[in-house]
């Protein structure tokens, strides 16, 4: 860590902080995944953690997901919530029996000293009504400040897993502002530079904030995104129904599940815009939500039926 | 005697957990020992956020031997016979079973059969995998590798280690070995996760708890709650400002620490603006910090007690630093959120609770509240209430439900209504009955005493009750997911405690008539066909009430017999008069002149059942005086009489409200009953004068129903 250029510490660079977790977790064996290229609401709904987390294989991965919380917009003018923010997803399938150690490992990594740091595990049951998924595990703590969420999972997609995955869930510009002792996302040193070489946050997303703030909350073609939630459904459906094994074939296995859960997290960020505008009402609500986990549930059998669900080839 | 150590090590185990898990740990385990016959000295369970420990103290080292003689058949018996002797009783052959004789029997075998007790170790080693492997965890969970496989190790959290010692004090014990889904029992533990992480070597309870101590954890979860509340009071004390207790918040926080560290912080006074409770709630439910008040002014400091899980290096600047970054950002929060919800006016929200649905088939908040403000207007005179004010309060009290900081802290419903229309200069009735409305919340809960606040209150639980009647929603067994009994109880302890008298009939009525037109109160063209309805509706909604009203006088010591009586009666529905009527029929019975009434009554209504079944037919009709003058005896004579007087004087008194006075009345018939029964034969052998003094009988039977339905009356 001392040959680190100063540009790259965690305390004075938001890219640094990510390159330091993504170096760490590599160096537990994580394969690290860029960001998966569809708009979804938490790191959790990436493949490599929802189909990943289902069957026996053993799965190591660390990513970055960038997160759509379309109802979270607050046209840049909250210093403490986005509706595009970065999550920073760990999953190891299954958990090997030191993760709080290697959990805590990766604070020390990022300058957390456990000296003068009061670090806690605090209860924090954690479900995913769309996803069909529940774990236990802990909120974690670091001076009273929520720093990660910690999980086993015990089901998704209905399904229970075995093995069980362990899953970390680092939410980066909080976590970012604490190192960096701001007060607001906006003032974070995205690059770690000084002078005219310094990018903040804001330079990179305030724009953004703002401009999509606009568009959740006013703008966004409702009709557009009813239909939208309605052809992803059924493109997933039929996706499904292509993809399983023809009958009298040998081969048993499911040949579309990633493309099918593709139009799965579609729909989900489809009903999150659509929750954004305030069109669906509240029993609508329930109902949606219901669909969407209908989904998963028939993405993650057809995934149990595949390679990499666990089915021999 | 040997003791027993038991200590599971896992991850943190949440805070709400801890204790009941220690407790059932060490039911569990006595249970079982004591089930096999093991009796012990005393037994002690310990918990903190990463492990439950046991002591047992006193245990034998080995269990009783058991010596049993089991007869067997006769020598010479058939060979089956011996076969299946020796077999039962675990012999080979019949050299190892003794003979013996019996001057009536003959010889016969007898098998000594000699179980020396089993060693404890055996036995706990037996007993704790089970219970380990079958805790009673409210919520558990399976991890890692092992949970590959099906039926593998659930735990609230990661199980990692298992300690267990056996043995006596002046030895070294030994460790009892087991091993539950790959976890092998040792006589290893570990310190505090970041102070003292090292293995510690433990042989019993004596050297078990200081060496955690040494390793910095407090075992005993009480200990940590006096060590974190003497601290936080002298840190309070040193800056001349009191500690606001909050039993529940310091059972948690000791939950979540090994080690306590009371740390203060302080955040901007400008923050004293937001209301002292909000000011509370944030800091308590987000951050799991104590406030501080001045002890001159009650008024809350800008200062805050952390209980950290660390002795820092830098003496606990940073976690300060890091704390109060964090209540400066909640308080933020609440500060923008007090003041954002102050520019719209309560009476403005009301549209946007259209759009919250209280129940799919009751409706929105918003016609929720028209109907409480129909019901409270209509409420508000008979319990002394302005209508306009009851009205008005009403339609603001559920207001508050759509700002920002009741979405925030769902607790602070009520009270922020209050504060905002406090401010918003609503009349203070008003602004009290929008907070109090939602009172009584439980037995114990305080009972609003303004008239306008008691109005709103009623009639918002009298919508709810008869609402979720009408959809066919009411509580079965255990379950009462809309909490119907406690809104029951509340309209009782609001008119009982008030001392307010309502026909709840007529305003369960009115309650009704918007819910007419909803299905489960079908739409029927006859009139007759309404009324008949609404009369069973009623009385399955007032047996609801009296049974609540059961439950709330036998906890303060009435008999829930004498409420039975009373309510057996027609048309009874002003809860009040009731308790006032079981309370003077209390008081009657006492005496001994009640006491009497009541044998007379029954020896009366005995008579009469048996009677009337022989005969046939009932004797219903009033006594023929004639019959009782020209042929009765003269204490028939008197007792008709005295009936005649008493039942009317009884009546009036009722109808006058005057119990006691009924109850005198009544109390006038003891003697003339008691001679009648001592010197008059009921079945006389002439037919009419026997009949005639069936419906004697009968009038008595009358005369007491005008307090109460006597043949209810149990003892």
């Amino acid at each position: 860590m001392t040959s680190e250029p100063a540009h790259m510490n965690p305390a004075r660079s938001f890219q640094g902080l990510i390159l330091t977790l993504q170096r760490y977790w590599a160096e537990q064996g994580c394969v690290i995944l860029q960001p998966y290229d569809m708009e979804m609401g938490a790191g959790t709904f990436h493949p490599a953690t929802t189909l990943r987390a289902l069957g026996p294989k053993p799965w190591r991965a660390a990513y970055v997901q960038p997160s759509r919380r379309p109802k979270d917009g607050r046209y840049g003018e909250n210093p403490n919530r986005l509706q595009h923010y970065y999550q920073f997803q760990v999953i190891l399938k299954p958990n090997p029996p030191n993760l709080q150690e290697l959990y805590l490992g990766s604070l020390e990594a990022i300058g957390i000293d456990t000296a003068v740091h009061d670090i806690r595990f605090v209860e924090d049951d954690w479900e995913s009504p769309t996803l069909g998924a529940w774990g236990l595990g802990w909120e974690c703590w670091c001076d009273g400040m929520e720093v990660s969420q910690f999980t086993y999972f015990q089901q998704v997609a209905g399904f229970e897993c075995a093995p069980v995955a362990g899953e970390l869930t680092y939410g980066l510009e909080r976590l970012a502002m604490y190192l960096q002792g701001v007060e607001s996302i906006y003032d974070l040193n995205f690059n770690g530079q000084d002078g005219d070489r310094k990018v903040t946050y804001a330079q990179v997303f305030l724009q953004a904030e703002q401009e999509y703030s606009r568009h959740n909350f006013e703008v966004a073609d409702t009709e557009m995104l009813f239909r939208h939630f309605r052809d992803a459904e059924a493109a997933c459906r039929k996706y499904l129904e292509a993809g399983e094994p023809k009958d009298g074939s040998n081969d048993s296995r499911h040949l579309m599940a990633l493309p099918a859960y593709d139009q799965c997290i579609k729909a989900s960020h489809m009903f999150n815009l659509l929750d954004a505008r305030g069109v669906i009402s509240v029993t609508e609500r329930q109902s949606y939500i219901l669909r969407v986990r209908e989904l998963a549930k028939a993405c993650g059998a057809a995934w149990l039926k595949t390679e990499g669900g666990g089915v021999a080839a | 005697m040997p003791d027993l150590l038991l200590e599971l090590f896992s991850e943190e185990i949440p805070a709400r957990m801890q204790r009941r898990a220690a407790e059932d740990l060490k039911k569990l385990v006595t249970d079982a020992l004591v089930e096999r016959g093991f009796l012990y000295e005393g037994a002690q369970a310990f918990s903190t956020p990463r492990r439950l420990a046991l002591t047992i103290m006193g245990l034998p080292v080995k269990g009783q031997d058991v010596r049993e003689e089991r007869k067997g058949p006769r020598v010479g018996s058939p060979d089956a016979a011996i076969q299946g002797f020796l077999k039962g009783a675990g012999l080979t052959s019949l050299d190892q079973a003794r003979i013996e004789s019996d001057p009536k029997k003959g010889e016969f075998y007898v098998a000594i059969i000699e179980k020396p007790g089993r060693a404890t170790t055996a036995v706990l080693a037996e007993i704790l995998p089970q219970i380990v492997k079958t805790f009673p965890w409210p919520k558990s969970m399976r991890w890692g590798a092992a949970s590959a496989e099906a039926g593998s190790l659930r735990w609230v959290r990661p199980l990692q280690s298992i300690l267990c010692t056996f043995g006596p004090e002046t030895e070294d014990p030994e460790i009892v070995r087991f091993e539950v889904d790959g976890i092998v029992s040792g006589d290893v533990t570990y310190g505090h996760r970041f102070l003292a992480p090292d293995a510690i070597r433990v042989k019993r309870f004596d050297d078990y708890a200081p060496a955690l101590e040494r390793a910095k954890v407090v075992l005993d979860a009480d200990r940590r709650k006096d060590m974190i509340l003497h601290d936080a009071k002298d840190l309070a004390f040193a800056q001349g400002l009191e500690l606001v207790e909050d039993e529940g918040l310091l059972e948690e926080v000791a939950g979540l620490v090994e080690w306590p560290v009371v740390l203060m912080g302080s955040f901007d006074e400008a923050f004293l603006g937001i209301p002292p409770e909000v000011i509370r709630t944030t800091i308590r439910a987000n951050q799991k910090c104590f406030v501080l008040r001045d002890p001159n002014t009650g008024k809350l400091a800008n200062k805050f007690l952390l209980t950290s899980n660390l002795i820092a290096s830098d003496g606990g600047k940073t976690i300060v630093g890091g704390n109060e970054r964090v209540v400066r950002a909640r308080l933020s929060d609440a500060k923008f959120f007090w003041e954002t919800d102050q520019k719209v006016k309560l009476e403005d929200r009301l549209e946007k609770l259209k759009t919250i649905v209280f129940h799919e088939k009751l409706g929105t908040q918003y016609e929720r509240v028209e109907r409480i403000a129909a019901l409270a207007k209509e409420l508000a005179p008979v319990v002394g209430a302005d209508p306009a004010l009851a009205e008005r309060a009403a339609r603001l009290a559920k207001a508050d439900l759509v700002t920002e900081m009741v979405g925030e802290f769902p607790e602070l419903q009520g009270l922020m209504g209050r504060y905002y229309a406090t401010l918003q200069g609503e009349h203070p009735s008003v602004a009290a009955a929008v907070e109090e409305h939602y009172k009584p919340l439980g037995p114990s809960d305080r009972v609003p005493t303004d008239p306008v606040s008691v109005a709103v209150a009623l009639a918002d639980k009298i919508d709810t009750l008869v609402g979720f009647w009408a959809i066919d929603e009411k509580p079965t067994g255990s379950k009462d997911p809309f909490a119907l009994r406690r809104a029951a109880l509340g309209v009782i302890r609001l008119l009982l405690v008030g001392e307010k008298r309502i026909n709840l009939r007529r305003y369960v009525s009115i309650a009704l008539n918007p819910y007419r037109s909803a299905s489960a109160v079908p739409a029927d063209t006859s009139m007759t066909g309404i009324s008949q309805r609404e009369d069973a509706f009623f009385e399955d909604l007032l047996s609801f009430f009296a049974d609540r009203l059961k439950v709330y006088l036998r906890d303060q010591g009435a008999r829930h017999d004498l409420i039975d009586a009373v309510f057996a009666l027609e048309g009874q529905d002003d809860l009040l008069m009731i308790v006032r009527r079981v309370e003077a029929l209390g008081r009657f019975l006492d005496t001994e002149d009640g006491a009497n009434l009541l044998a007379g009554y029954r020896r009366a209504a005995n008579i009469l059942r048996i009677e009337e079944k022989k005969d046939g037919r009932t004797y219903d009709e009033a006594p023929d005086l004639h019959i009782v003058n020209d042929h009765g005896q003269i204490e028939e004579k008197a007792l008709a009489v005295a009936l005649h007087g008493a039942k009317d004087e009884a009546r009036n008194a009722v109808a006058a409200e005057d119990f006691e006075g009924a109850m005198r009345a009544l109390s006038r018939l003891r003697q003339p009953v008691d001679a009648f029964f001592d010197k008059v034969t009921v079945n006389a052998e002439d037919p009419a004068l026997r009949a005639n003094r069936l419906r004697l009988l009968n009038s008595l039977r009358e005369a007491t129903r005008t307090v109460a339905d006597f043949s209810r009356i149990e003892g």
